[in-house]
């Protein structure tokens, strides 16, 4: 809400600097984001008045002028300007002047002719046509009416104005107005409000003959009708143009103006309706019936929205309440009539009704947060008092108020030591009464009557509230931890997640942080079948874009997507992990994603790399990080059916028959599709089951008194069985004594034969008892080499 | 056999001195003192001497035995001193050269301020909870005491799911979530993912983050809103940092406040920076509005609170400059490894 610093005067005798009352206004609660000194754009430009127009004697195209600019003698100043005449009154840069652009004006002479200032034209003013609509653009600028000879000009151009900034919240729809604001001032500099009750001097007729007003929706609490005969539309004065210019309205003619000056005064949206456009003098305030259609203001045909309000007359509407107003009652140059609606129309239904219309106006904008009822009257008043004193029109007499359930007012009690100790504050109840008194909220009796324009106090909170504000927040003693004491502190899963990701970053992984976002393009990019389980994902009803449209239901494109940008800028290594959030919807009967219930949500550690070793490398690191967060009973299967994986370099990470990771080398097709070029690998692993699985208490088992024997296993297989199979072949036999299985070798020759590899092993075996024999290491070895050929076709290789 | 002694011992002293490496000193060691050497020979020849003069040849071999063992260990251990120090030599490095360090990876930023953040808050009795991130219209507003038609939810634009599910814009539900489920005394603290429709630029982001407070318990006040959050700047900036709480509105919270800093660059004079006012803002906070409590089930006559929330890339774009919000999603690892 802008607001210039006048028109707040006009209602508190408010005197400070303007940093000092913005940051007053501020502390109490209304926002000053900044304020602007119109005038700052020149200085020493003075009133003159032409005096004498005479050629220049070396110079064609120059006149040489005699000014009075207030002193006792006239000024020479020369000019190419073509538009003067003696008594013009016109702005006069004096020597010394700065104008806009960082021009400073000298005393000079001109072709041997003294010039001792200039004149200015508007857009050396740095002000526009907009502002000064008489003015010529490319002459000198020449007041309509006589002034003040040497008086500095900014007065009289409106340009002695500060025009602050406020940040209004939308509890309080009352300070988006001058007077509400002017209110808050006088609250929070402890000054009174110097109130203004309108008057209109002369009415004629009698307004029932003219117009009757029907109410057939609820969502319209008040309509208060006036009407202007014999209106002459024109521009209104300057003073009120630029009022509505400082307050960023443009003025159209007088009596649009006068709605908006209202609005802009008492914060009640106002609308004009030319009042020979009513067909059978009658307003009905009804919501649009189905297919109806209206062209506003603004020149756009529009279809209305179901339920929406609108004002009509017998036979159409003729605006959207509280939105705009309608063509087809639009005020001209020919309107001889007018009728004035100070309406209070539902928020929620305004709101809804502008937002299916893509239109938000000054108007709605106040309606959506909920106004006053009351405000209507005053309001209404206050438009015909302008129309008498702008010569508008004659005002015809009486109004028409249909306002079925008059609001009540609410009274609150004061419990002093409630708010008092929601503060943390020692207030007496005076002083408490004093400062909901200076908010209007007048105090009787420990009873508070709270303003009608202040439905946001509804209970103790809100008093509390205006007595902290008006009291000064930054008065309250801060005190600590009071209540209670609390344990703070991480769960054993939020520590754990903590661990995972230092581990990470100890492997060589630094944090990645992506969005949540994907499109359904992606599901192709990763080429995903068309009956994937991953193609089902919650969706946004109202996306940023196509791309952005999805929750995504996997973490390998965000990754991948990464991987890329810094593949293009020629990383030559990418280590990353993230630990974020996939999510997948819950399934309806038919298979298809429930939108009515909320997704799961897998909170996934994703790890990606490139030019850092093969797959062993990045299981190495997901192995590593098992152990030290001890993880167990998780086993590493072959996946040959991911289809966003290589098919040969990638693994399932299994607990039981669950899968809970997937670790391996992105599909080279895939990885090409974002412009990868080299091997990517990748692991996701739902780290809830990562907690699921790790031991958490820890018993310390004795250490071994015995020594541990060895023995080393050369094994000859075929080529297609995998290594874990032979280690489980051994694990599975090997008993209490077999301590540890590690492969250290495989081993390929043609010696070997076709398709075969050697596979060696080395075992660790120990009895806790005594030193193992000979004889017990050779009966484990025996044991598991018969399973090994039982299992697996494996034999000694001799 | 004295005079025999004496040269044998006189002559093998100089072999000694003279040998240059250990297999010298062991031939030496061998050819004197071994079963076959010549000290041995000598001494087998006892046996024909006068049994008056054994003692003394006795004596006398023993002593030149010992001379010689002395002298040969001697020798040995001056020769491993030298070839100890050549070997030093040899192995000498430039240790200029860099050093061969395993990569450890960095901590993204947003990462590092949510650490400290949450750090600072258990330290002072929270505790950190967590929820959906896809959530309920009811916890995301309805219950924050933000209805349906509500001005409020324009200024939060929603990603809607369905009617009655969004992606959540505030971490603000948490506190409905947890007073749900919590008896009073509360302290938590709720950071996490958020959301709004706005397009990605420089100072935008329709992901980003924030983290939300929540104090439920007898007889809190304003004051130990003030205090909690005035300990919180300090730790997080430093202990001179001013603050200052202005009144504000949010529907959940009454009485409301925004929480300013003042400001880094220009010490509260003013600048491009804070855009003249001298202070920026960084929190939303207020006491919890008495309707939010009744919807949980808590009694506002016997409980009070506070709450707050504020956003974490601002105040990680503070901390360390960063001046576009798209490179901490972008995650170019040049940035990241600034860290």
């Amino acid at each position: 809400m802008k607001l210039p610093y006048k028109w707040i005067k006009e209602y508190v005798d408010v005197n400070v600097d303007p940093k000092t009352y913005a940051h007053k206004m501020t502390m109490s609660g209304s926002k000053v984001e900044g304020y602007e000194c119109l005038g700052d754009v020149f200085s020493n430009v003075v009133m003159g008045r032409v005096e004498e127009i005479k050629q220049h004697p070396a110079a064609d195209r120059l006149v040489v002028c005699q000014v009075n600019v207030g002193k006792e003698e006239n000024i020479q100043i020369c000019t190419a300007a073509t538009n003067l005449k003696t008594g013009d009154y016109i702005p006069v840069a004096m020597h010394g002047a700065k104008l806009p652009g960082g021009i400073s004006i000298k005393k000079t002479k001109m072709r041997g002719e003294e010039s001792n200032g200039m004149f200015c034209s508007i857009a050396e003013l740095g002000v526009t046509l907009n502002d000064f609509p008489n003015a010529i653009e490319d002459g000198i600028l020449v007041f309509d009416e006589p002034t003040n000879l040497g008086e500095d000009v900014k007065p009289y151009m409106g340009l002695d104005e500060i025009i602050f900034e406020f940040e209004i919240t939308p509890n309080r729809p009352d300070c988006l107005s001058a007077i509400g604001l002017a209110k808050e001032t006088a609250a929070t500099f402890g000054l009174p409000f110097k109130g203004h009750e309108p008057e209109i001097k002369e009415t004629e007729g009698d307004i029932n003959d003219y117009i009757s007003v029907k109410i057939e929706s609820d969502l319209c609490a008040r309509y208060t009708g006036a009407l202007v005969k014999d209106v002459k539309i024109e521009p209104s004065p300057m003073w009120m143009r630029q009022r509505l210019r400082d307050c960023g309205i443009r003025p159209i003619n007088n009596i649009v103006d006068i709605t908006n000056y209202v609005m802009l005064e008492y914060g009640q949206p106002m609308h004009a309706f030319d009042y020979s456009c009513i067909t059978d003098k009658e307003i009905v305030v009804r919501t649009a019936k189905p297919g109806e259609q209206i062209e506003t203001l603004d020149g756009n045909m529009r279809d209305l929205p179901e339920n929406a309000l609108v004002i009509a007359d017998k036979v159409r509407a003729i605006g959207v309440a509280g939105v705009m107003g309608g063509a087809n009652s639009e005020i001209t140059e020919n309107t001889k009539m007018i009728a004035f609606e100070a309406g209070n129309f539902n928020g929620v239904s305004v709101r809804n009704t502008s937002r299916k219309l893509g239109m938000r106006t000054e108007a709605s904008g106040r309606f959506e947060k909920g106004l006053d009822a009351e405000k209507t009257m005053p309001a209404i008043k206050r438009a015909l008092e302008l129309v008498e004193m702008l010569g508008a029109g004659k005002v015809v007499g009486g109004l028409t108020d249909v306002y079925p359930n008059p609001k009540q007012q609410r009274v609150l009690p004061v419990e002093y030591d409630k708010i008092n100790a929601l503060i943390g504050i020692e207030l007496s109840n005076e002083e408490i009464d004093k400062y909901l008194n200076m908010v209007e909220c007048f105090v009787e009796n420990g009873m508070a009557k709270i303003p009608f324009y202040r439905d946001d106090i509804e209970r103790t909170a809100d008093l509390a509230e205006e007595v902290a504000r008006l009291y000064g927040y930054d008065m309250i003693p801060s005190t600590i931890n009071a209540g209670e004491t609390t344990q703070g502190g991480y769960t054993d899963a939020q520590k754990f997640e903590k661990n995972i990701k230092t581990l990470s970053m100890g492997l060589g992984y630094s944090e990645m942080m992506t969005l949540s976002f994907i499109g359904e393009k992606v599901f192709d990019k990763l080429h995903l079948a068309e009956n994937d389980a991953k193609r089902i994902a919650t969706v946004i009803m109202n996306p940023l874009g196509e791309d952005q449209k999805l929750m995504r239901t996997t973490s390998v494109h965000s990754a991948l997507e990464i991987v890329a940008r810094n593949y293009n800028f020629n990383a030559p290594m990418v280590k990353l992990f993230e630990i974020a959030k996939t999510y997948s919807p819950k399934l309806d009967e038919n298979g298809k994603a429930d939108m009515s219930v909320l997704p799961d949500e897998y909170k996934i550690l994703t790890m990606a790399n490139y030019g850092a070793g093969d797959f062993f490398a990045i299981k190495g690191a997901v192995e590593a990080l098992f152990k030290a967060l001890s993880i167990k009973n998780f086993t590493f299967e072959p996946c040959k059916d991911n289809v966003m994986y290589h098919p040969g370099r990638t693994a399932v990470i299994m607990t039981g028959d669950k899968v809970f990771g997937t670790i391996g080398q992105i599909h080279p097709v895939v990885a090409k599709e974002y412009g990868i070029d080299t091997e990517v690998y990748m692991a996701e692993i739902d780290t809830a089951v990562m907690f699921q699985l790790h031991e958490g208490e820890k018993v310390y088992k004795a250490l071994p008194k015995f020594p541990a024997a060895t023995r080393d296993l050369a094994l000859l297989v075929n080529e297609d069985v995998p290594v874990i199979h032979l280690e489980n072949a051994i694990r599975e036999v090997g008993g209490k004594m077999l301590e540890d299985v590690k492969l250290f070798d495989v081993f390929r020759h043609e010696k070997l034969g076709e398709g075969k590899k050697s596979v060696a092993f080395s075992l660790t075996l120990r009895n806790s008892d005594h030193t193992i024999t000979d004889e017990e290491v050779d009966k484990v070895i025996r044991k598991a080499l018969i399973n090994l050929e039982k299992k697996c076709g494996a034999a000694l290789r001799s | 056999m004295k005079e025999q002694l004496t040269s044998i011992l006189e002559k093998t002293l100089n072999d000694i001195k003279a040998a240059e490496s250990f297999e010298a000193l062991d031939s030496i060691r061998v050819n004197v003192l071994g079963k076959k050497g010549e000290l041995t020979a000598i001494l087998k020849q006892m046996g024909k001497l006068d049994p008056e003069m054994r003692p003394v040849i006795g004596a006398l071999a023993n002593e030149v035995r010992q001379t010689l063992e002395t002298a040969l260990e001697e020798a040995k251990a001056v020769m491993t001193e030298k070839a100890t120090t050549a070997k030093l030599v040899r192995e000498a490095i430039d240790v200029t050269m860099p050093g061969t360090a395993p990569v450890i990876g960095k901590k993204h930023p947003t990462s590092i301020v949510l650490d400290e953040i949450c750090d600072i808050f258990t330290g002072i009795g929270f505790t950190i909870a967590d929820g959906p991130e896809v959530e309920l219209d009811y916890y995301n507003f309805e219950a924050l005491n933000i209805p349906k038609g509500h001005p409020a939810r324009d200024e939060q634009d929603t990603f809607y799911i369905s009617d009655n599910i969004v992606l959540r814009t505030q971490t603000s539900p948490m506190q409905i979530r947890t007073m749900e489920n919590k008896k009073p005394p509360i302290r938590i603290l709720a950071p996490g993912r958020v959301f709004r429709s706005d397009a990605l630029d420089a100072t935008h982001s329709p992901v980003f983050h924030q983290i939300e407070g929540l104090v439920v318990a007898k007889g809190i006040t304003m004051g130990d809103l003030k205090g909690t959050l005035e300990l919180f700047a300090k730790r997080l900036y430093d202990e001179d940092t001013k603050v200052r709480f202005r009144p504000h509105h949010f529907p959940f919270t009454e009485p409301s406040a925004e929480m300013d800093v003042q400001c880094f660059k220009c010490g509260g004079k003013g600048c491009s920076l804070c855009k003249g006012e001298g202070y920026i803002e960084i929190l939303g906070c207020g006491m919890v509005h008495p309707k939010v409590l009744e919807v949980c089930g808590i009694d506002p006559d016997e409980y009070t609170g506070f709450a707050f929330g504020m956003g974490l890339e601002r105040l990680v774009m503070r901390k360390y400059k960063i001046d576009d919000i798209r490179l901490l999603s972008e995650n170019d690892v040049r940035f990241l490894n600034q860290f």
